[in-house]
């Protein structure tokens, strides 16, 4: 097991390695050319003020320069100059100073990531709640009406695009009808109270929306569980079915949930894109949407990167579960 | 051992009727609506088996084996599922029983053992968690006396070193060991009535014996009465006294496992016993089936379910075995019943068939 978690280290390391040189290379091999963006920012730009920005900013140099220098920079403190008085001390691990902000990256981080990962929590803990309690009354219901209804209505939330769904219901539960005030983020630290009610409709409405997907894979799951011979045998002990539904059948129909649970909630770890740009919350994917728009390279590589390695880590813990919970699977 | 096991010994008789057999099975009709139609699994089966006895039913798969036996414990979703007639179990009626009540006989008067024991055990639950479970829904013990039951009943079945592996998962055991942890959870309670469905099926061919052997040994210890299902004939010659054998649902011949076996009376029986291989045989010599596929339970034969399989429907005039269904009627012997519309069934038996049947 300890073996295991180790190689998988390694790996989920060379993983995000590679990915921070694509990053780099996608990003200067492609089109964008972040110092004639930042050059057209302040009015007229002339060959003097190009040279200059792509000077302090390094860009003239060789990317495979300016990837050495930025990985350098995670284990290193390093010293960037944005040309004249600018300088600025980038303590280690050090993912760049922002273009366009001309704040440290990591610091960036350190501010955006509570928000992602609160709104990620609770909308999270929604979906799976209300996902698979209503799989498992629903697949002990096969084949009722309220079975069906179920089942029909999940296809109807889920065709519906999630950006629109989140889009009206600010636009309503908001700006028309002020049932909810306008999303916040105020830290659980600082005031747990303020942090659920400031969060409670991004929740809601990410937790709704996706628990639809999680009630339809728990109910086929389910479904599958309850038909196994283990759960005969359980009512032929004489299990009271409550037991036989939870201890028996959901425990097995669970561990298929887990695995898409886990991945399902990296993703939204690397950013909860719409939800934080409807609602206007400051977390990582409403910042990276922006560094993109801006050709803000540090910002755009630590974002990919910090996805990469929620991505990367959310598998491997997944995995680790998956052998706690079927005493089958064993990691060697 | 001693000690844990007396304070379970016998449960007290329950409320029946003067000397009416532990299992009393009356014109049992199960049948399951689906969207092909109305699947006839059992139809009018009755049957009844007494405390140290045990009843084989012998029948092709699909023939209602499982499905009647099932009933027994109310396994079948009742929405999903039709039944009629009556099934008592140490006076107990069991159809349309409550869940508390039928919740009671599970597991502690009646227990299953099924047929294929890997997929039978939770595979997340270690064996030993499994039968704590069984045993402390119908007695009232700490968990610890519970794990000490679980070794000792491992103990019982053969397991060796059973402390050690109580704390193993079904899937650290073998086949026949997996069955013999199976007989252990469902005789952890004494039941006085055991229903093996083809407990030795998934099984080779001496752990089988041995599996046999040990279901005999706890019958006669506990004086239990047992339903043992299967299509194996050997099984039945060891192990059963009564033997009832199934054709499309319903039951086709009844009687003392001797006589079904050396005097049999209905041509499907003839059939069943025909196909058995002869081991010390002709090698070369080809197997003999019974011609044609067991029937759809969905559109059964007209008449006698039998007939479009059956090689003496000629001897009837009539065509009668195409058209009326033959009534369940006495044999040869008492006890005996079958349902065929030969009124010499005896003596074609002994005339055309046993020389092939028996060798």
């Amino acid at each position: 097991m300890f073996g295991y978690i180790i190689r998988r280290l390694i790996s989920a390391f060379l993983v995000v390695t590679a990915i921070s040189m694509m990053v780099f290379a996608l990003f200067f091999l492609g089109p964008t050319n972040t110092a004639d963006y930042l050059c057209n920012q302040n009015g007229h730009c002339t060959p003097e003020k190009l040279k200059n920005i792509n000077e302090s900013l390094g860009l003239d140099k060789p990317v495979i320069e300016q990837y050495g220098v930025w990985a350098k920079g995670l284990v290193h403190s390093r010293t960037i100059s944005f040309g004249g008085a600018n300088t600025y001390e980038c303590s280690a691990p050090c993912l760049g100073i922002s273009f366009i902000t001309q704040t440290q990256i990591t610091d960036e981080l350190k501010k955006r990531y509570p928000v992602t990962l609160s709104i990620a929590i609770g909308g999270a803990t929604l979906y799976l709640l209300i996902g698979v309690t209503t799989g498992v009354l629903s697949a002990r219901r096969r084949g009722t009406f309220s079975d069906k209804a179920l089942v029909g209505s999940t296809l109807l939330v889920s065709s519906i695009p999630y950006y629109l769904v989140a889009f009206l219901s600010w636009l309503y539960l908001v700006n028309q009808w002020g049932i909810f005030q306008n999303p916040t983020y105020t830290s659980i630290f600082d005031n747990p109270a303020a942090w659920a009610s400031g969060l409670l409709l991004p929740w809601l409405v990410l937790g709704i929306y996706n628990s639809t997907a999680y009630a339809r894979f728990s109910r086929g799951s389910m479904v599958e569980a309850l038909s196994e011979d283990f759960v005969r045998t359980a009512v032929a002990k004489g299990v009271r079915t409550r037991t036989v539904t939870v201890k028996h059948a959901l425990r097995a129909a669970l561990v298929p949930v887990v695995t898409i649970f886990g991945l399902d909630f990296a993703g939204l770890l690397a950013g909860a894109i719409f939800t934080e740009y409807i609602f206007q919350l400051d977390g990582v994917g409403k910042w990276s949407l922006q560094a993109i728009n801006q050709f803000d390279f540090p910002a755009i590589a630590a974002t990919v990167v910090t996805a990469a390695a929620v991505v990367v880590i959310a598998n491997l813990v997944v995995d680790i579960l998956y052998s706690v919970l079927d005493p089958r699977v064993r990691l060697v | 051992m001693t000690e844990t096991l007396d304070k379970t010994e016998p449960k007290a008789p329950s409320h029946r009727d003067g000397d009416e057999p532990y299992l009393v099975v009356e014109d049992l009709t199960v049948q399951f609506p689906t969207y092909d139609g109305l699947v006839q699994a059992v139809t009018e089966l009755s049957y009844t088996v007494k405390l140290g006895q045990t009843l084989g039913i012998v029948g092709e798969s699909g023939s209602g084996k499982s499905v009647s036996s099932m009933a027994v414990l109310g396994l079948h979703d009742v929405k999903r599922s039709r039944m009629t007639g009556s099934i008592r179990v140490g006076g107990t009626e069991v159809i349309g029983a409550n869940d508390q009540v039928m919740r009671r006989i599970r597991g502690n008067d009646v227990a299953m053992i099924f047929q294929d024991p890997l997929t039978s055990l939770h595979p997340f639950y270690t064996i030993g968690s499994q039968i704590v479970e069984a045993y402390r829904l119908h007695n009232d013990v700490s968990k610890k006396a519970a794990k000490l039951r679980a070794v000792e009943m491992l103990d019982r079945v053969g397991i060796p070193q059973p402390d050690r592996r109580v704390n193993d998962y079904p899937h650290q055991f073998s086949g026949g060991m997996r069955q013999r942890a199976m007989i252990a959870m469902s005789l952890v309670n004494n039941p006085q009535l055991l229903i093996a469905d083809e407990p030795t099926t998934a099984l080779d061919v001496t752990v089988q014996a041995q599996i046999l052997d040990l279901i005999q040994d706890l019958q006669r210890e506990y004086g239990s009465a047992v339903v043992m299902i299967t299509h194996d004939l050997g099984v039945i010659a060891e192990i059963a006294d009564e033997v009832l054998v199934m054709y499309a649902g319903r039951c086709v011949e009844r009687g003392t496992t001797k006589h079904i076996l050396t005097h049999p009376e209905m041509p499907y029986t003839w059939g069943l016993l025909g196909s058995i291989a002869d081991v010390s045989g002709d090698p070369e010599k080809p197997l003999v089936p019974i011609p044609g596929t067991p029937p759809s339970l969905l559109n059964p034969p007209t008449g006698c379910a039998f007939h479009p399989r059956c090689p003496h429907r000629d001897k009837v005039e009539g065509n009668r075995c195409a058209t009326d269904l033959p009534e369940l009627r006495k044999g040869r012997f008492p006890d005996h019943l079958m349902r065929c519309h030969l009124d010499d069934a005896a003596a074609i038996f002994e005339a055309e068939v046993k020389e092939e049947v028996l060798r």
